[in-house]
């Protein structure tokens, strides 16, 4: 039987849903697509989501892709977003393509969250 | 050991997990040579884009067709081709992803990071081919420890 490894975590805080990204390099197509199958149904409904990436350390331009899809549907709920805990390269690709202008982005999940209150 | 350049031309299939092997074992050449972690880091995302734009958009996920790898590095630069066998494009006409309602797009911004995290760029052979150059910042002398 195949060991499935979980690509994301997950943890409720006061009025946000905290989700980590696990995976310390974020390419694989398939990975991508893992990571998305596991947080939509978490936006189903109207949600506060954090999404922490203390534990990434590269990714292609795929994940962004992702990201707004995964804003598009939170802001279709008229929730919120904030992504938390980004590391200074990661946050140069995110300058890079303006992105940082589109997403709220966090010194870590503790601001995050309050961020949200 | 590697020695102070390094040349290959490879024809792989068009395949990402196949390139991946590629820009593996020229990332783990970048670090024995010593260059920075930041120049490391810029190889990796360039080639990581390169390779995807070549399956995706250029082969347009066919397998059938290949990508061609073309690179030299050294202590001083990393200097790589990369040719699919696609219908090409006109990298003049590419959009900004920065520009207004571009910015909510879901794709577009793989040539953009390779402009920005690469020292030199260039389309040729009607889009099918990108040329990148990366010199190493730290200038490592090989082989010494």
């Amino acid at each position: 039987m195949n060991e499935v490894k979980p690509r994301i975590s997950v943890y409720y805080a006061q009025n946000a849903t905290v989700v980590t990204l696990t995976d310390e390099k974020i390419l694989e197509e398939g990975d991508i697509k893992s990571i998305e199958d596991s947080i939509m149904p978490l936006i189903e409904s109207r949600v506060n989501l954090v999404i922490d990436f203390s534990e990434v350390q590269f990714l292609s331009s795929t994940v962004l892709g992702l990201l707004i899809r995964v804003s598009k549907r939170i802001y279709e709920q008229k929730g919120r977003l904030r992504l938390c805990s980004i590391g200074p390269k990661i946050y140069d690709i995110f300058k890079i393509t303006r992105l940082d202008e589109v997403f709220e982005i966090s010194e870590d999940a503790k601001k995050a969250i309050k961020s949200l209150a | 050991m590697t020695s102070g350049c390094t040349h290959e031309k490879i024809v792989s299939r068009g395949v990402v997990s196949d390139l991946r092997k590629i820009c593996d074992k020229i990332l783990s050449i970048a670090v024995s040579l010593k260059y920075s972690k930041d120049d490391i880091f810029a190889m990796h995302l360039a080639m990581e884009e390169a390779f995807i734009n070549a399956v995706k958009h250029g082969n347009n996920g066919d397998i059938e067709k290949n990508v061609t790898i073309d690179y030299t590095i050294t202590p001083e630069k990393f200097d790589i081709s990369v040719i699919d066998e696609g219908s090409g494009f006109t990298p003049e006409t590419l959009a900004d992803p920065r520009a207004g309602d571009n910015l909510f797009k879901t794709s577009g911004r793989g040539v953009l990071l390779i402009k920005s995290y690469m020292d030199f760029v260039e389309h040729a052979q009607n889009g099918r081919l990108v040329h990148m150059v990366k010199k190493n910042t730290n200038k490592a002398i090989p082989g010494k420890a």
